[in-house]
């Protein structure tokens, strides 16, 4: 087992090099100015290096209006989605009832279906429900941050309702028919010994939204109208008209929004890692 | 995919555990436990309800009229005039079929196994493994678009790293590797696959790392190479979780969207069903009863991987 694997190893440096070389050639072409790749081309190694591209790309491209967007957006998905899935999955995990498996079917299959087939008619709806002007300036529930958040979270439920329906059926039944026993009602029983005996689980599935919301392209493509409404991912992808052919400020701009999600990698890279696999592996 | 990725994508349990039997029965509830209890389903029921399968069923109710999105009213039925436009006037809608399966089948064999063989290679005591795992899973956590923006500084045409490392930049017949209608599905693929294969090789590898260690001693032990044991011991005992990198492949293939909507809006030579979907609602003209009927052809692909994958984790749960 122990001899020494050169082919092995030589495969993996090469594929991470590759892996690599995308991200450091925008973090390079990034740090040095447009008149100096004018002058020498993109492919070559003569300075100066700085970080005007990125200040100018702060400031012309808009990004603090789409990363405060951005905020407005996650936050109240993630926490309404944790929320609302952790009641579902307590109900259905710790409860027999005639209707949890048909109704876990359904949410998880809503979860996996195209975003694209549910576009029109979710489009439409939005369109056609009136809100006064004090709520929206389109005067319905299109261009409104509360349509994107509701159908994030409501995307988001059934994968949310799966893992932790999971999760909750693997905690010991013991736990709550004491609980029970001592007469403590539905609710206690949820906030005070199940969802904290989840937190592990609720942990990992809220880093894990908390980057894939921040991510998410289509359905502020779809519902927002207004560009200075934009989330950040969306937003950015109006950098490449924005500064055309001038992909030293684009390569900024694509640094500038992949550090929040490197960020909160690192920070919770444990929690990230457990998030995805825990559907995978939990039972 | 979408979530995301989005691509949101689904990760499934190796297992689902017998029904709880230990857990009591709604019956015996107190009257108020009882409405809580109603209230903590109702509430996230009533969401997928209204956001998820109502529209759904208007998506299908919808590819069945001709509407211009304007007046409730003006709503008129049009029987199956949508489907056969789609199938036999609409342009692109072929060439659209033929890039979702080229998609599908390139992530079947070329993403998905690289991911499989990175896993496998970096299961074993290697050094330095970690840091591999790390910068394989780096693009995961990156958006499509932003995979979409930093490829395209690859890719482009003079400015390029690709044709200045391959000295063709500047030249007049350089590739344009986004904008090339012959190439250009190819080079979004790669581009997909660069992250795809670093989402194979997380999950993978936490399989691989819940597999029970006596498998492979006891396969050593009875002189199976490291091959044999692979394809002989250690694959066959991580079905459920191939069954997950299968349903997650085939739904990342019909869900791509994002990255060939910010190349060029997936047109001249990137045409993707969801892509027709999107600009028969949004672009000049409108016609809703297309883009619906679209739509539901995705649906009724889409339910394949669906079907398959939900009655394969929930048959032992719903007896």
């Amino acid at each position: 087992m122990n001899r020494p694997r050169y082919g092995t190893h030589l495969f993996l440096v090469v594929m991470s090099a590759m892996w690599l070389l995308p991200l450091l050639w925008t973090l390079y072409t990034s740090l040095r100015p447009k008149a100096a790749t004018d002058k020498y081309g993109y492919w070559s190694l003569r300075g100066p290096f700085n970080l005007d591209n990125f200040t100018t790309a702060w400031t012309q491209g808009s990004l603090p209006t789409y990363f405060v967007n951005s905020i407005y957006i996650t936050v109240p998905a993630v926490l309404l989605t944790l929320a609302l899935s952790s009641m579902m999955a307590f109900a259905v995990s710790r409860f027999v009832w005639k209707f949890n498996v048909t109704l876990l079917i359904l949410f998880t299959a809503g979860n996996m279906l195209p975003p694209q087939v549910l576009a029109a008619p979710l489009f439409e709806m939005f369109k056609h429900t009136p809100l006064p002007y004090s709520l929206s300036t389109s005067g319905s529930l299109l261009d409104t941050y509360y349509a994107v958040i509701a159908v994030e979270v409501a995307f988001q439920l059934g994968f949310c309702t799966f893992v932790l329906s999971n999760y909750m059926k693997a905690l010991p039944g013991e736990l709550t028919e004491a609980a029970l026993v001592d007469g403590a009602s539905v609710w206690r029983q949820y906030r005070q010994i199940i969802m904290p005996l989840s937190r592990p689980a609720l942990a990992a599935l809220g880093t894990l939204q908390v980057i894939w919301l921040y991510n998410d392209f289509f359905w502020p493509l779809l519902f927002l109208q207004t560009g200075s409404r934009l989330p950040i991912t969306t937003g950015v992808n109006s950098l490449q008209g924005q500064f055309l052919m001038n992909y030293n400020l684009i390569a900024a701009g694509a640094t500038i929004t992949v550090i929040p999600t490197l960020v909160i990698y690192l920070a919770l890279q444990r929690h990230f890692v457990a998030g995805l696999t825990l559907g995978a592996n939990k039972g | 995919m979408t979530p995301p990725t989005t691509l949101a994508t689904v990760a499934a349990p190796a297992r689902v555990p017998a029904p709880p039997t230990r857990s009591r029965r709604v019956r015996r509830l107190s009257g108020k436990d009882r409405w809580v209890l109603g209230i903590m389903v109702g509430i996230p029921t009533a969401v997928q309800a209204v956001l998820i399968w109502i529209p759904t069923l208007l998506s299908i109710g919808l590819s069945f009229t001709r509407w211009n999105g304007l007046a409730i009213s003006g709503i008129k039925p049009a029987g199956l005039s949508n489907y056969r436009f789609a199938l036999e006037d609409y342009p692109p809608f072929w060439p659209a079929i033929e890039h979702n399966v080229i998609w599908l089948v390139f992530l079947a064999l070329v993403a998905t196994p690289l991911g499989l063989l990175l896993a496998v290679l970096l299961d074993q005591k290697i050094r330095g493994s970690r840091i591999y795992q790390s910068i394989f899973f780096t693009p995961v956590m990156l958006s499509l678009v932003l995979v979409g923006i930093i490829w395209q500084l690859i890719y482009a045409r003079d400015e390029g790293l690709l044709n200045n490392v391959l000295g063709t930049a500047g030249h007049p017949d350089a590739v344009d590797w986004f904008g090339d209608p012959h190439v250009n599905l190819w080079a979004a693929l790669v581009a997909t696959a660069w992250r795809h294969a670093g989402y194979v090789m997380v999950l993978y590898l936490a399989g691989l790392k819940g597999l029970d260690p006596s498998l492979r001693e006891a396969a050593a032990m009875d002189g199976a190479n490291a091959r044999q044991t692979f394809f002989r011991v250690v694959l066959p005992a991580m079905r459920p979780i191939n069954i997950v990198i299968v349903v997650i492949t085939l739904i990342e293939a019909l869900r791509a969207f994002d990255i060939v909507y910010v190349i060029n809006h997936g047109t001249n030579g990137l045409e993707l069903l969801s892509v027709l979907v999107i600009q028969n609602l949004v672009g000049e003209g409108q016609v809703l009863g297309v883009g619906s009927a679209l739509a539901v052809i995705l649906l009724v692909v889409s339910l394949v991987p669906i079907v398959t994958y939900l009655s394969r984790t929930f048959r032992k749960a719903d007896r």
